[in-house]
């Protein structure tokens, strides 16, 4: 059955549905997906009524599914977001996004002497506590809260 | 043989900080030993350090190496813009194994995440300075017969002072405790407080320095205070006056206990401590030779076993 917040963008046939996107973090989410480079047909909603929180945005992907290392990439911007796969309009599966224990070139190093800062070479990041969202730089071993991190 | 590069005192085992100090002390025995006879030592000093350097290349000429390097980062190639990684490569075609010193932080892991042969972290930026950690855990253990259950007294800049810090990581294996002697600006960071917590490491923390604090103690650790850390010169002054160890304040100190400092020092050890037999920091930097030849063989795959015969 649909409630009428979902009703507020048109159904997918078939795809994925993330739900629960911060507003504030709606296009860093687009963009860390990359979904300016996909074909498929695309609803990005935005400033949508949500019981949860206040404001939320919503995006609807047709005909794809991502893989766990995709999607987990944007748990650092949105930690409670909910993924519904559908197909042929029913929700067939239900997931909420993980932080990987690593995370590669997806947050910029804080320290301005991190030598990720001054070689071209990707970052790496080690989650130290997947809650606080706390990660710790693999090369200057600086560590970084949630607050303090910036998405390349 | 299994290279392995040594760039972060955190990734030490107790078995293998216990190992490498078991194979320096076999090199002060005997310190000139020719097993690296035909390899090449390549010294990378983006930074200048001249102890630390002398102290690498001391360790190589002594294992029977042959040593090239710059000292100097603004006569070589990476001030043209070359970057880390290609220097490394380059330096890799002719070195059996890399020592770097560099200002950024990580380099040297990078580098051996990079490089085909392995990499020794000579200091990368406020970051690590390992093999300082590791002639400062042999001059311990030299001078108290062990490293368990001791009082480790760290004197001065515990805010900015990479020795220390990395010094508090080592001991997490080998049940200490702390005292922390610093002026308010310059106390120990919250983090590392944080890090004794869950390590159940003991500390203790004061901004007095006076005999009374100190009679318990077995290891001394002290640092130098930084002038440029200040904001307030006249702060500076006084804090600087404050943390000086005078030999009078050793007399009713334990007759095991033993002054170290990583050097240089400025003012914060007076002169008439160093004939006093407690003091230890000039063995304490000829201890650092060992150490590095200890070092320099495992990562080039050499185990204690091969040095013994």
């Amino acid at each position: 059955m649909h409630t009428k917040q979902e009703l507020q963008v048109a159904a997918l046939e078939n795809g994925t549905v993330i739900d629960h996107i911060p507003c504030e973090n709606l296009f860093t989410v687009v963009s860390l997906l990359q979904l300016e480079k996909m074909h498929s047909n695309i609803t990005i909603g935005f400033n949508l009524d949500s019981k949860v929180l206040g404001k939320k945005g919503i995006i609807k992907i047709a005909n794809k599914i991502f893989s766990d290392d995709e999607i987990n990439r944007i748990a650092v911007v949105a930690p409670n977001v909910k993924l519904n796969i559908i197909d042929n309009y029913q929700v067939i599966e239900k997931k909420w996004v993980e932080l990987p224990d690593e995370l590669l070139g997806i947050v910029k190093c804080n320290n301005p002497k991190c030598i990720t800062n001054n070689e071209p070479m990707p970052t790496k990041f080690h989650v130290i506590n997947h809650k606080e969202c706390l990660v710790k730089c693999h090369y200057c071993e600086k560590e970084q809260t949630r607050e303090e991190i910036t998405i390349l | 043989m299994k290279k392995e590069s040594f760039v972060s005192i955190a990734e030490l085992s107790k078995d293998k900080i216990l190992y490498l100090l078991e194979m320096s002390k076999e090199f002060e025995k005997t310190p000139n030993r020719k097993i690296l006879d035909g390899k090449i030592v390549a010294t990378l000093f983006f930074e200048p350090s001249t102890r630390t350097r002398l102290s690498f290349e001391t360790a190589a000429n002594r294992l029977g190496a042959r040593v090239i390097g710059f000292t100097d980062p603004k006569a070589t190639s990476s001030s043209k813009g070359e970057t880390l990684k290609d220097t490394v490569l380059m330096v890799s075609n002719y070195a059996d194994i890399i020592v770097m010193r560099h200002y950024l932080e990580g380099a040297p892991k990078y580098a051996s995440e990079k490089a085909p042969v392995p990499i020794i972290n000579a200091g990368d930026g406020a970051n690590q300075h390992p093999s300082q950690t590791m002639l400062d855990l042999y001059s311990i253990q030299k001078t108290q017969g062990t490293l368990e259950n001791l009082n480790i007294f760290l004197v001065g800049d515990l805010k900015y002072g990479r020795t220390v810090h990395s010094l508090l990581m080592a001991m997490r294996h080998f049940n200490p405790t702390f005292h922390f002697i610093a002026p308010d600006e310059l106390k120990m960071p919250e983090e590392y407080k944080l890090y004794c917590k869950k390590n159940n490491i003991r500390y203790v923390e004061h901004t007095e320095f006076t005999d009374q604090i100190i009679a318990d103690a077995d290891i001394l650790y002290m640092t130098r205070i930084q002038k440029e850390r200040f904001t307030d010169l006249m702060e500076y002054e006084h804090v600087k006056n404050s943390y000086v160890l005078r030999n009078a304040m050793l007399a009713n100190t334990r007759s095991n206990l033993r002054v170290l400092h990583p050097l240089p020092r400025v003012n914060e050890i007076d002169h008439d401590v160093d004939s006093n037999p407690k003091a230890c920091y000039f063995q304490q930097a000829l201890n650092g030779v060992y150490v590095r030849q200890a070092i320099i063989c495992d990562t080039l795959g050499l185990s204690l076993e091969t040095i013994k015969d």
